[in-house]
């Protein structure tokens, strides 16, 4: 039998490398993808919790989550295109007109 | 040990393909790499007894969402993205602060304590057949949350119409 901390362990190396690449890439859809790295590492853990733990209510989470990462999805890469129609650049330190 | 052995495989895999998915410079490369990534986390969710969550993970992710990267990336254009650089100035900073938050989630699991068993257990579960019992679960006691996922959907849908609609010059 496989430890529980096994699998929250390998989430949250997937969770840190999502981090590091939201953190540090300059394409805004690597960005994105990252993002979805991070949720992908939460749905790792909320299923071995719902393994171990024998409740459904952990994967009923990961409906909601799965629900909320496409409409996320959906909405970002709408605005990353309204983004490249206006400024044609994807890199992220290109967009400084804030000055943030 | 057979279990182990498939976790480890599972781990290595999972680990290496998002390292993959984070550090390559061409973007559909990045989206090819994280369809593999899916598939592995699906079979893992097979592994863990959730087999509608591996179904999902592959219809929506694999096959909604990463279709929707990928045209996304392909309407980009990717001539300059080859040649310029990939981490912005300051990526050390990122690498110290997302290895601060791994080392406060080591630690974080190495002193957790599981909470008390739930009543789902495998062999109720196989007794019941496994949709069913997901089913009861999810139109009785979140049913009110279901309903606030469909809400969430569409306000996706008008969102993301308004939002990618070229603006009439008038």
């Amino acid at each position: 039998m496989v430890p529980l901390q096994w699998y929250l362990m390998l989430s949250a190396a997937v969770f840190t490398i999502g981090v590091f690449g939201f953190l540090t890439r300059r394409n805004i859809i690597i960005m994105f993808m990252s993002i979805e790295l991070m949720l992908n590492a939460v749905n790792i853990s909320l299923v071995s919790f719902s393994h171990y733990l024998q409740d459904l209510r952990g994967q009923i989470l990961v409906f909601f989550i799965i629900t909320v990462a496409a409409a996320e999805a959906a909405i970002g890469l709408a605005i990353i295109i309204a983004l490249f129609r206006n400024k044609t650049t994807a890199h992220v330190d290109d967009m400084n007109e804030m000055k943030g | 040990m057979l279990p182990k052995l498939f976790f480890g495989y599972f781990a290595a895999v999972i680990t290496v393909l998002s390292i993959l998915v984070v550090t390559r410079r061409n973007p559909v490369h990045s989206v090819m790499w994280m369809l593999l990534l899916f598939f592995n986390l699906a079979s893992m969710y097979l592994f863990l007894d959730a087999e509608f969550i591996a179904a999902i993970q592959v219809i929506v992710y694999a096959g909604a969402i990463l279709v929707l990267f990928l045209f996304v990336v392909l309407l980009l254009n990717l001539r300059e993205e080859l040649k310029a650089n990939r981490f912005i100035g300051s990526w050390p900073a990122g690498l110290i602060v997302a290895a601060a938050i791994m080392v406060s989630m080591v630690f974080a699991i190495n002193s957790f304590v599981p909470g008390p068993m739930g009543t789902y257990s495998i062999d109720y579960i196989q007794k019941e057949t496994y949709t069913k019992v997901l089913g009861e679960v999810l139109y009785t006691e979140y049913l009110f949350p279901f309903e606030i996922a469909s809400l969430i959907l569409l306000i996706a849908i008008i969102g993301a119409i308004v939002l990618a609609k070229k603006r009439m010059r008038s």
